[in-house]
């Protein structure tokens, strides 16, 4: 539905450049949740402003449910009208909902009905029943300086989709909302995902947003995509980055005489009570030091660290039962052992896991917000782990 | 100078005023408008960028409010002249007035234009919307409250620049003040005058902040 190849914008100033994109090749697939995640100046939002080439790509190009926008004529601003007539048919959603506060809230949703050519008879029908798809049908005739921010975002949501569009881009559509209305309004995408089988595109830097409705999602960072697949798979990767920012799980590692195991959980095996199992069936004491256990589209996915007596060698066995229950096992302290789960490097810029939870919190601490957003999720993630 | 001796100055020199003041400020508005939220548009980063056009735009409107009007007036009467056919009186004065109010306004309107919140335009961009609908459906709905603030600034402006053309026998208020007062030393009779003004002034201030009012209460929270 949206595809990329080697997308690169370079910002020229008078004497100096700035790659925000440096070779983005993504693939969104019709009907999906896809998101891009990342810090501030990751590139992401010049990713998205790309794809409805708000921003012109300096090379690349970009294609939306077949069409190659990039080869329609016209500069971000002063697009001819096939591009413009382009953009109409995808939605588009923002962090400060930019709506225009001279308006009623349907006025709002009407105008790109106006910008279509529509009647006024339609626009108000149209309008109307877009307001009661997003659940404001009663706020119609409110101006949005009545609104609370929930309420604006669905505005804006309403009016993204009066072009009917098959594809929705979310420009960090909830990073202003608290985490209750939040919820509420990555509620009503996924429903709309689902009834009218939209495709969004969002960017985000809140891993909860990825993990609450995203079906696949990419990780950017120097305007790189780092890594890029379903959520699912993502997590059963060892080692994978994303899916240890998705599930940081805390706690200290590799006190002497004991071994410390990062399980991965996914699909068939989130349901299975495999630690207690492994404690009875070879008598060991297990802690569990941390734990990040969430639904992800409907599975329950997560990881977990735990703790085992004894050195690595004495737990040669309960690590290949734990294997055998088909988890993903890894070992921060043992990284250099060979064989032991870790990754070869994979080519990724940053370092490679191989100390997966403290890789994650020295990026964290660098970056703010993102790191620490996900920090205390694992925090809560951990009573449900532990229960 | 007896009542009944000035009630009848004072009312044709009133009306006067107002009638220089409207047509002034209508030919004001018209042109200042474009010409304001050209040189947003024409900026750089604006949907237009054309920095020539725009550093044009910027000479006229900086030479043109930078210029003494009374200075402005006597240039422009041979101009006046060919227009309305003499540099004499009310109808003569609406071309140097309308003239040095449309820079003093465009610049009005460039402000209240930049306020806009850049993000509406971008909005506007991704719902497939052009210049035209930028201009027409987001900058000047958004920036209304402020261009009818800017609007009543330039139409108090307009009255003090119209009691300047009394100076070259222009009409209206200031002419009799001039006249009248200066001339013929009827001190109270430019006292009255001044008060006259005074009201006019008020009453047209007043009037736009009521309109501002109504325009601005539905962008608060209150409601």
């Amino acid at each position: 539905m949206i595809t990329t190849t080697d997308l690169t914008k370079v910002y020229r100033s008078r004497d100096r450049e700035v790659t925000a994109l440096d070779g983005v090749s993504l693939h969104v697939r019709p009907g999906e949740v896809f998101g891009v995640i990342g810090r501030s100046g990751a590139g992401k939002s010049t990713l998205i402003r790309c794809l409805n080439l708000l921003e012109r790509p300096t090379s690349g190009t970009v294609t939306v449910d077949g069409v190659d926008l990039t080869a329609l004529g016209g500069r971000g601003h002063r697009a001819r009208r096939p591009l413009r007539q382009a953009r109409a048919r995808i939605g588009m959603i923002f962090q400060h909902f930019n709506l225009l506060s001279s308006r009623t809230v349907k006025g709002n949703v009407e105008l790109p009905l106006e910008i279509l050519g529509l009647g006024r008879r339609e626009r108000s029908r149209k309008a109307l029943e877009l307001l009661d798809l997003v659940g404001l049908a009663d706020k119609a005739k409110a101006y949005p300086a009545q609104l609370s921010g929930g309420q604006k975002q669905r505005v804006g949501i309403a009016r993204a989709l009066a072009g009917d569009p098959k594809v929705l881009l979310s420009d960090e559509a909830t990073s202003a909302l608290d985490p209750e209305t939040t919820r509420s309004v990555l509620g009503l995408l996924r429903d709309l995902n689902r009834q009218l089988g939209l495709t969004i595109l969002l960017i985000t830097h809140e891993m909860d947003v990825v993990k609450t409705v995203c079906d696949s999602a990419a990780l950017m960072a120097e305007g790189r995509i780092v890594e890029s697949g379903a959520v699912s798979e993502l997590l059963a990767t060892p080692g994978s980055r994303l899916a240890h920012e998705l599930f940081p799980v805390g706690g200290p590692q590799g006190a002497a005489g004991r071994t410390t195991v990062d399980l991965t959980f996914h699909g068939a095996t989130a349901g299975d009570p495999v630690v207690s199992r492994l404690a009875r069936t070879h008598g060991i004491d297990v802690s569990i030091v941390g734990a990040a256990l969430d639904t992800v589209g409907g599975h329950q996915v997560g990881r977990m660290r735990i703790e085992l007596p004894g050195t690595f060698e004495d737990n040669v066995l309960a690590i290949g039962f734990l294997r055998e229950q088909g988890l993903t096992v890894e070992l921060p302290a043992q990284a250099g052992l060979p064989g032991q789960g870790a990754p070869p490097p994979d080519g990724a810029p940053p370092p490679p896991p191989a100390s997966g939870r403290t890789a994650a919190a020295g990026r964290a601490g660098e970056a703010g917000e993102a790191g620490e957003g996900a920090e205390t999720v694992g925090a809560e993630g951990a009573e449900g782990g532990a229960a | 100078m007896t009542w009944e001796e000035m009630r009848p100055l004072l009312e044709q020199g009133t009306i006067d005023t107002l009638y220089m003041t409207f047509w002034s400020t209508l030919v004001a508005v018209l042109g200042g408008l474009p010409l304001g939220v050209l040189l947003v548009l024409t900026d750089r980063g604006g949907p237009l960028q054309n920095l020539p056009l725009n550093r044009v735009i910027g000479v006229v409107v900086n030479v043109g409010r930078s210029l003494p009007f009374i200075i402005l007036m006597v240039a422009l009467i041979p101009v006046t002249r060919s227009i309305v056919g003499t540099a004499i009186g009310p109808t003569a004065a609406i071309v140097p007035l309308a003239i040095g109010a449309i820079p003093f306004f465009a610049r009005l309107v460039e402000t209240a234009v930049r306020e806009v919140d850049h993000g509406l335009v971008e909005a506007a961009w991704a719902m497939g919307g052009g210049t035209w609908t930028v201009v027409l459906k987001v900058l000047l709905p958004q920036a209304l409250p402020s261009l009818v603030a800017g609007l009543t600034t330039t139409v108090i402006a307009v009255i003090g620049y119209s009691a300047m053309a009394g100076a070259v026998g222009g009409g209206g208020l200031g002419t009799l003040a001039l006249t009248y007062g200066y001339q013929r030393f009827e001190h109270g009779f430019t006292l009255i005058t001044v008060a006259v003004l005074v009201l006019v002034v008020t009453a047209v201030q007043l009037l736009g902040d009521g309109a501002v009012r109504l325009l601005a209460r539905r962008t608060r929270t209150s409601g």
